[in-house]
């Protein structure tokens, strides 16, 4: 198996966002939307003049959001709590966790623009730590899709199965991945690339990158795994277990480099399966620049990947 | 042995039936907590106290609710937004049968459906899982938002500390509700006066507590939160059809029906010593019989 992206065209996953959303909420009448003023952001804008009725925008107010969210999960809806992710998750905490999570409310929480998305925005409007906030919430589903196809995919689950969901959605544009066998299940990791020199664990804007960096790697001889890890909460432990078998492991993520994808591989191999790591992704508060740039200056790259793997694979050696 | 549920009889003739049946529940809610208390060796007294009477008129006249059935979509709703005042919430589940009363007896304990928080995970007849302030409010709110989308009958009712409305989400949802003229919401104040450390009014003033309201899109009125047929009247009327949501700031004392615990700060938290616990069941033992 050998994965690779599809063709050179990008897209905007929010669009598969939202015309997954807007096309079951034709067929599910229990499908709301609830937004911060966000319809814009969310791509929403054609929910909103299909379904009129079943977008509830409150305003600027995350918590209120997310309260209401759980209470539309109890009057037998199914809302899709779409905003910003740097405020869905900041600002609105303690209501994902108690409200949804500690409630087991059937509430679908979609946090747009994740990662670095707002560039030169700066760090209040990156949403680099979500992904370690919102793991640590015991009970709540959190999935990061890496392209259009997977979005969808994500966006079926989260409506078929009952309970809590974190969707961390991105814009900045990823290209369409091909797949031998499409095949998404929650909490089943994805094995894009085999090889068993190193293994790279990514999710999210990472993975194509992840599939390239793994191309450079083979002219090198070196056969690198590419592993989809989309959902990290609840983790495919076994896929992790398998991947340390190779003796390397490099994660990938447009998020923080510690807590997050890389932090739950990195628990999972010490208790289970010792391996060397490399986790890659950003240290903290970021200096002004955009998507593109921090992701550059930051090694969130092809030749990033395919370096940190060549480094992993001498301390090996060495 | 299993105790069946103490199914209350419904209330049957006039309003004043209505409200000594009420009374009569209120009390009884009172001496159970209380027990509670003691028995765990903690709890919150003081709220539990001033909500008995406001959550007696709403289980035991006035919700649409069936313990046998408790997730009935066309139920009406309670969420208990000061979620720390579980002695009334529980014993007042008990009593209109979602669990039985001998159940009570495991408040606290390791284990138990009883946590000092409501869990509706495992406790039937809980709507959300409350406990940090100014988060059942915006959920009820959602819940009257869920009727309003379906045009159902089902009203939502939700009980409010009045702390608990320094907590800006309490704005954010009272702001949506008013927009949305949510008809079938009504919040209930529990208008004690006094939080956990201190008055409201010397901690965070509040008033002038039903201009804020009014000026949110809502219905106000006042009343004393411890006279059954006023609070009975007002829920009452708050089922007539409205395109405004509906405030009741009900007046009431921390701590009301003993002597000694009445409007003092210091019994928010508290457990009485076995004195204590004996002239507090006299004094309502003494009520009830009135």
């Amino acid at each position: 198996m050998s994965g690779s992206v599809a063709s050179g065209k990008m897209y905007d996953c929010r669009d598969a966002f939202a015309l997954t959303l807007e096309t079951l909420a034709a067929e599910d009448a229990r499908i709301v939307a609830v937004v911060n003023d966000s319809v814009g952001s969310s791509k929403l804008g054609s929910f909103r003049d299909r379904f009129p009725d079943r977008l509830v925008n409150v305003g600027i107010a995350e918590q209120n959001m997310v309260g209401v969210g759980a209470g539309l999960a109890n009057g037998g809806k199914i809302p899709f709590v779409s905003a910003a992710s740097c405020f869905l998750t900041a600002r609105a905490m303690e209501q994902i966790k108690a409200d949804c999570a500690y409630s087991h409310a059937n509430v679908k929480l979609c946090g747009q623009s994740a990662g670095v998305a707002y560039g030169e925005l700066g760090a209040t409007h990156h949403s680099i730590e979500d992904v370690a906030w919102l793991r640590a919430i015991d009970k709540l589903t959190v999935i990061v899709p890496s392209d259009p196809w997977e979005t969808e995919q994500a966006v079926r689950a989260a409506v078929a199965h009952d309970g809590p969901f974190y969707l961390r959605l991105s814009r900045m544009p990823v290209p369409a991945l091909e797949r031998h066998a499409p095949d998404f299940a929650i909490g089943r990791a994805e094995t894009l690339r085999e090889g068993d020199d190193v293994a790279i664990v990514a999710n999210g804007t990472l993975v194509h990158r992840a599939l390239a960096a793994a191309e450079v790697l083979a002219a090198e001889g070196i056969a690198a795994r590419v592993v989809n890890m989309a959902t990290v909460a609840p983790l495919d432990e076994r896929a992790i277990a398998d991947a340390a078998q190779t003796g390397a492991i490099v994660t990938a993520e447009e998020g923080l480099a510690h807590g997050g994808l890389g932090g739950a591989v990195a628990e999972f191999c010490a208790r289970h399966a010792p391996v060397r790591m490399r986790m890659l992704g950003f240290p903290g508060f970021l200096p002004t620049g955009s998507a593109g740039w921090l992701m550059e200056h930051f090694g969130l790259t092809d030749r990033g990947i395919a370096q940190a793997a060549r480094d992993l694979l001498a301390s090996k050696r060495g | 042995m299993v105790e069946s549920p103490t199914i209350p009889s419904p209330p049957t003739g006039g309003f004043d039936a209505r409200a000594r049946h009420t009374r009569e529940r209120a009390n009884w809610m009172r001496r159970r907590l209380l027990r509670m208390i003691v028995d765990a060796g903690q709890g919150h007294p003081g709220g539990d106290l001033s909500a008995s009477d406001i959550i007696a008129a709403l289980y035991f006249d006035i919700l649409r609710i069936d313990p046998v059935r408790p997730n009935a979509p066309e139920r009406d709703r309670f969420v208990l937004s000061k979620g720390h005042c579980t002695g009334a919430l529980y014993t007042a589940l008990s009593g209109a049968g979602f669990f039985v009363e001998a159940e009570l007896a495991t408040y606290l304990q390791p284990l138990s459906r009883l946590n000092g928080h409501p869990n509706r995970t495992y406790l039937p007849g809980v709507e959300t899982n409350t406990g940090p302030l100014g988060h059942g409010f915006p959920v009820a709110v959602g819940m009257a938002i869920a009727g309003q989308i379906d045009e159902a009958d089902y009203r939502v009712f939700v009980l409010t500390g009045d702390g608990e409305l320094q907590e800006g989400s309490m704005w954010e949802a009272a702001m949506l509700a008013g927009h949305r003229g949510l008809g079938k919401l009504t919040a209930i104040v529990d208008r004690n006066r006094l939080q956990q450390g201190a008055g409201t009014e010397e901690t965070n003033a509040l008033e002038p507590l039903a201009d804020k309201w009014r000026a949110f899109g809502w219905d106000v009125e006042t009343l004393d939160g411890h006279d059954h047929l006023a609070l009975l009247a007002a829920f009452d009327a708050a089922a007539r059809p409205r395109k405004r949501p509906h405030c009741i700031i009900a007046d009431t004392f921390k701590g009301h029906g003993v002597s000694f615990m009445r409007n003092q700060a210091r019994w928010h938290h508290g457990v009485p010593d076995a004195a204590q616990f004996a002239q507090a069941l006299a004094e309502l033992e003494a009520e009830g019989a009135l």
